[in-house]
């Protein structure tokens, strides 16, 4: 098949540390970012926006990196699952999933973290409808639902506890 | 399949005028992509025929959300999440504020944009019908320059719309003259996040002593475009709600819109359902 685009030349920030890629302007995110980069924690569901698993935060705002071709990340700052623990120290949402059992097949969670963390950050005590609405793009197929959500009402409690 | 992504050629201009220039050399052949939350889609699926695009996303000449005392002007890139946030917008404009709520998910509603929204020409989309209560004009530019052309009117047929060659959309303008009117807006969908709408219906009315002064109604997935139910508003306009007036409204309804069966639901639900949203419209304007 005939290569129409050059490849180009994107710079970013990811989790904190400035990366390059080459890559194709339509490459999507994700790929660069578990291909090229090898943060393999975001994970591909269904490639078309639907089903969260391949959330990231990009400047601060939850997106699907299947979706954003990686021209659209040149100057961004990006964190992905890999970015969200301070070195060892787990962020009080990881920390609240292991305790609850929030993951069992673990691929929709790397995005539910994300959801929840972007979340309590812009909101640090959400409602139980906030939080139901704030992982409401991130699909669970083990059912684990209620359990995911009971990890997220821990965290807002333990982050109510430090402040 | 997923497409081969070698293959498709995308530029970043460094502002509007050289997007429109870059739009304006090839005529037809250069695209604007935005938030990319519909074209990603088809790229994945193999089934996006354009091969080259024009990034917007980050034009400061569509962003941006403008305040006069009888105007709002949004920016064609205005997301989803810039509308919940809006002071002025959840205000003054509730339905449009649903709508951008109701659309995808928290991360759609961070890269999905009002002005894609209405180009991509969904009958599905979720915001037209709160842009057509609001009688929403658009300024299209391109490189020869540029015009504001009513919303009502644009699309007209299916994914065809009044956008010539080398234009985008830049600004949707909405007056504010919407105080004292009861706005109503209410998706059907199979789920509350991230579900393309069954039936998606907007509707605004001022009502003076019983009577109804005004209404605009319009509704989406039920017809090939997004569509203002005219032939309704007549029947509800100056009349005195009864049941008999909310009866006759609700027949022209059903003829005037012409849903399908697909996979999201069928013609006969959407049409029942039409007219269910009518009634419960008709009743809040009655509370």
């Amino acid at each position: 098949m005939s290569e129409a685009a050059r490849k180009i030349r994107v710079q970013c920030v990811v989790n904190g540390r400035a990366a390059t890629f080459e890559t194709y302007p339509m490459a999507r995110l994700l790929d660069v970012l578990r291909e090229q980069a090898g943060l393999t924690g975001t994970k591909e569901g269904c490639g078309e926006g639907e089903c969260g698993a391949c959330s990231i935060e990009m400047d601060g705002a939850l997106v699907n990196s299947c979706l954003v071709p990686a021209l659209q990340a040149e100057g961004a700052k990006i964190r992905t699952i890999e970015g969200v623990a301070d070195d060892a120290r787990l962020h009080a949402v990881q920390q609240a999933f292991l305790l609850h059992g929030g993951a069992q097949c673990g691929i929709c969670t790397p995005g539910m973290i994300l959801a929840a963390v972007n979340l309590l950050a812009r909101n640090p005590r959400p409602s139980e409808i906030e939080i139901r609405e704030g992982l409401s793009g991130n699909f669970c197929r083990c059912t684990g639902y209620t359990k995911i959500l009971a990890s997220v009402v821990e965290a807002c409690r333990d982050a109510e506890k430090r402040a | 399949m997923r497409s081969y992504v070698p293959r498709y050629e995308m530029e970043a201009p460094r502002d509007l005028g050289a997007a429109l220039e870059r739009m304006a050399r090839e005529p037809g052949a250069w695209k604007p992509f935005a938030g990319g939350t519909d074209l990603m889609v088809l790229l994945e699926a193999g089934k996006l025929p354009h091969r080259k695009f024009v990034n917007i996303w980050g034009l400061p000449e569509l962003r941006g959300i403008e305040v006069t005392p009888t105007l709002v002007t949004l920016g064609a890139l205005t997301t989803y999440t810039e509308l919940r946030r809006h002071e002025i917008i959840t205000r003054e404009f509730p339905l449009l504020c649903q709508a951008a709520a109701e659309t995808g998910s928290i991360a759609t509603q961070n890269r999905g944009t009002l002005g894609g929204n209405i180009a991509n020409a969904s009958p599905a989309a979720d915001s037209p019908p709160a842009l057509f209560v609001y009688d929403a004009e658009l300024e299209l530019v391109s490189a020869r320059g540029a015009r504001w052309v009513p919303y009502h009117g644009f699309w007209s047929g299916y994914k065809q719309m009044d956008l010539r060659s080398g234009e985008l959309i830049r600004r949707i303008r909405l007056l504010r003259e919407k105080s004292g009117w009861k706005q109503y807006y209410r998706k059907v969908g199979t789920r509350r996040a991230q579900a393309i709408s069954k039936v998606c219906f907007a509707a605004a009315a001022r009502v003076d002593a019983g009577r109804i002064a005004d209404v605009r109604i319009a509704l989406g997935s039920v017809a090939p475009t997004v569509l203002r139910a005219v032939e309704t508003e007549k029947t509800l306009r100056g009349e005195k709600l009864s049941p008999a007036v909310l009866h006759a409204a609700q027949e022209v309804l059903a003829r005037e819109i012409a849903p399908i069966d697909d996979m999201r639901s069928t013609s006969r639900y959407r049409r029942d359902v039409a007219q269910n949203l009518l009634a419960e419209f008709c009743e809040a304007l009655s509370a």
